[in-house]
């Protein structure tokens, strides 16, 4: 049997060349819909990459009920209760929680100089030994008490006048930018940063801010933290830790990515199903006498189905590679900015063709193959010998 | 249009192949159906009118407030019609996932300023009469199964009421609107119940995010904004005024790039599957070539030739595209938004249906006209010779 599959086969794939227009047509239809398969859900892997940049030795607190810090909100006196909680890691004595308040600005998108909403955090020294991962890549990080700004990397490169030396105008006030810094890709890279005492003032903040990012002592110690502040009678606080808070941010943006992916998707793949039965229809009709030859020598009607069914999925399977290679040369890295509207401002991101996203396209092309290929499949089964050679 | 059965049959003549060819044409015109309307999603139905009305934000950053008592002023400047005001509020319905816009307005000049808003007017009575009252989109309402009366906790994220407890409201009225690209999902309340639970000096008390503002005068839009910015140049807080449409097109544009890149890669892939679908549609006439030549035997003018396999094509492309069309125009009513709820209303803007009939003729004739021209120029010996 296996031998008779091998044998049909390897003839049917002989005689592609004879046919190279239909097959053509059916590995172009895979390939249209592993590219835009792969292609929307690299924004959504993006997105979600976001959310695995978060330090997972950070925990951060926001006032309860909150989902964003936009809507949080804390004064000092809740900061220095925080601080005191168990878990929460000290370097020479100074608790290393940061207290952090957020702004959005105006800045003009470097694409088509719309301008956009940008966060700029106002942070305390203590950030920087928080945030341990942030280092200064350009210029020098900003002198607390001045009107002095740093720029994430990804920020730099997406908005416009962000460069060192220059200045932003906000209203009536001017912020400096003195040095660009990163943070292992996290979103953190989109923002702009600045000393929150100066910022309190400039923004109407009295002594507020609107969230605070605690170093743990050690990664597990999460829980502890978590169950101290909820249980402090000081505090009515959310603690998650930052790569939560971060995957919980570009939810609504995935969702969104992800939904109209797969309906595009699923609309091609419908087309791609009808073109497969086309060529694999085509390709049966093409070869009616041999397979009746074949039939007459004996060869059984399930090894000429299977024999199609893999020609079908061996051409799925050059489309896919076709599709997947296509998007992955083209998008992957691909670095952008959108508006999350959970956030009221830009994030900043990169498309990620990653290896499972590619599986996925290929799998999808392989199901979608086997479905076109059924029908014409059975069809050769089922040849009636008798006529078909008569048809000779 | 009595040789139309003579076409019938040529199409008919493999019947597997037509009907798959034609189940093509129906999947990518819906689908060129669904991809515009999600395009008029990502521009955020810039088509709203909005023409005559203007946004009124703080100039430094949105989400900061302006004084309510701003509005004396606007609306005594000149080239006002009206004004109204409105606070985002935020919050949280049962869960975060449910999402829909909750503002607190104004309600007598919000309902003035919204001229397209479809209410009936003893709803429109006891929302006015009711402190705690709201007015709901006739979309959210059925999403959420809200009947008139119906009590609505929703939990304060921005503003807290004092005790930390839900605000309540009580579903007074259910709008609906006068135009197709409307966004039906807003819940809007008084302005005034939030006002009076906010501590004084709180954010929010006495403030509102935005002011509304009718002009007018549309074509003096513009210069009515800058008039408005220039007279609180001196204020504290500044003001950046602008249309709402220029407004609403700035959140389409922030977006950028991964709308625009989404809808780019699935246009080039349609564009291209529709060239393969013509080539699908082109090689079918060439198998015929000794039947065509039959029938100029029989005494078929070349241009008739010419007609009929035209007609073949185009019958194709009109039937599945047409089929298409209407598909995609249905999905979008009964299904409604891919994206739940992010994109602002998914709608097919008639520019696109007339779009979709244009591809809809391209794609018949381009796919025809080869064949046709090759069929009107066969020469019937060497066409029956070669068989």
């Amino acid at each position: 049997m296996l031998v008779q599959i091998l044998a049909v086969t390897a003839m049917n794939l002989h005689s592609i060349r004879q046919r190279l227009g239909s097959a053509a047509v059916a590995v172009f239809n895979i390939a249209g819909v592993v590219v835009v398969f792969v292609a929307v859900l690299s924004i959504a892997e993006g997105l979600r990459n976001l959310g695995e940049a978060g330090d997972p030795d950070l925990a951060l607190v926001l006032r309860a009920g909150s989902d964003t810090e936009l809507t949080s909100g804390f004064y000092m006196q809740h900061v220095n209760a925080i601080a005191e909680a168990p878990a929460v890691a000290r370097d020479q004595g100074e608790a290393l929680a940061s207290p952090e308040l957020l702004v959005i600005l105006n800045v003009p998108l470097r694409r088509n100089g719309i301008e956009a909403q940008v966060p700029l955090r106002g942070v305390l020294p203590v950030a920087f030994k928080v945030h341990r991962r942030l280092s200064i890549v350009a210029g020098r990080n900003f002198t607390p008490g001045r009107n002095e700004v740093i720029v994430g990397r990804a920020a730099q490169r997406h908005y416009a006048g962000l460069e060192v030396g220059s200045t932003i105008r906000s209203g009536p006030t001017r912020w400096d930018v003195v040095g660009v810094f990163e943070d292992d890709e996290s979103a953190a890279e989109g923002e702009i940063w600045c000393d929150a005492r100066v910022a309190q003032p400039v923004y109407n903040r009295n002594n507020s801010y609107q969230s605070v990012s605690v170093a743990l002592t050690a990664r597990s110690q999460f829980d502890t933290l978590k169950d101290a502040l909820m249980t402090d009678p000081r505090l009515t606080v959310t603690v998650m830790r930052q790569s939560e808070y971060f995957a919980e941010q570009s939810r609504d943006l995935q969702r969104m990515v992800r939904g109209i992916g797969l309906v595009i998707t699923g609309l091609l793949a419908l087309g791609a199903v009808f073109a497969a039965v086309n060529t694999m229809y085509s390709a049966v009709a093409a070869r009616t006498r041999e397979i009746a030859t074949l039939r007459a020598l004996g060869f059984d009607g399930l090894a000429v189905a299977v024999s199609v069914l893999v020609e079908a999925v061996l051409l799925g399977a050059v489309g896919a590679g076709i599709g997947g290679a296509l998007a992955w040369l083209s998008l992957d890295g691909f670095q952008t900015s959108t508006l999350n509207f959970q956030m009221f401002s830009q994030v900043a991101f990169r498309f990620a063709v990653t290896p499972v996203l590619l599986w996925q396209g290929l799998l999808c092309a392989v199901v979608l193959s086997l479905i076109g290929g059924a029908l014409p499949a059975l069809r050769a089964a089922r040849l009636p010998v008798i006529e078909a050679l008569r048809e000779l | 249009m009595k040789f139309l059965p003579l076409v019938w049959r040529s199409l008919w003549r493999r019947k597997l192949r037509t009907v798959f060819t034609l189940l093509s044409v129906i999947v990518a015109f819906t689908l060129f159906g669904v991809l515009m309307a999600i395009r008029a999603g990502f521009s955020a139905g810039i088509t709203v009118s909005g023409a005559e009305r203007l946004v009124m934000l703080d100039k430094v950053s949105m989400i900061n407030a302006l004084p309510l008592r701003y509005r004396a002023q606007i609306s005594a400047a000149p080239g006002v019609a009206d004004v109204t005001n409105a606070n985002w509020f935020g919050g949280i319905y049962q869960d975060p996932q449910n999402d829909f816009a909750k503002l607190a307005v104004d309600a007598a000049s919000w309902l003035r300023v919204h001229p397209e808003f479809v209410v009936p007017e003893t709803q429109k009575q006891s929302w006015l009469a009711d402190r705690t009252g709201a007015l709901v989109g006739v979309e959210t309402a059925r999403r959420f199964g809200w009947k008139i009366g119906d009590r609505i906790p929703v939990q304060g994220t921005i503003y807290r009421a004092a005790d930390g407890r839900p605000w309540e409201f009580t579903i007074d009225a259910i709008y609906d609107s006068a135009e197709g690209a409307a966004d039906r999902t807003q819940f809007f309340f008084h302005q005034a119940y939030l006002n009076e639970a906010l501590a004084p000096g709180a954010y929010g008390r006495d403030e509102v995010t935005f002011f509304l503002i009718k002009v007018a005068e549309p074509r003096e839009s513009e210069q009515v904004a800058s008039r408005l910015d220039a007279m609180f140049d001196g204020a504290t807080p500044q003001t950046r005024t602008a249309t709402e449409k220029a407004f609403v097109s700035s959140f389409a544009n922030q977006v950028g790039d991964i709308g625009a890149l989404m809808l780019a890669i699935s246009g080039a892939v349609l564009f291209a599957i529709l060239m393969v679908i013509g080539n699908t549609m082109a090689e079918a006439t060439r198998e015929r070539t000794s039947e065509l030549a039959v029938l100029k035997t029989l005494g078929f003018g070349d241009a008739r030739i010419f007609a009929l396999v035209l007609a073949e094509s185009c019958v194709i492309a009109l039937s599945g595209g047409g089929l298409g069309l209407l598909l995609a125009v249905a999905a979008i009513a009964f299904v409604g938004d891919p994206t739940s709820g992010m994109l602002p209303p998914v709608h097919l803007p008639a520019a696109d249906v007339v779009r979709g009939l244009a591809l809809i003729a391209t794609l018949g004739v381009m796919a025809g006209l080869l064949p046709a021209l090759r069929a009107r120029q066969l020469r019937i010996v060497e066409a029956l010779r070669s068989r």
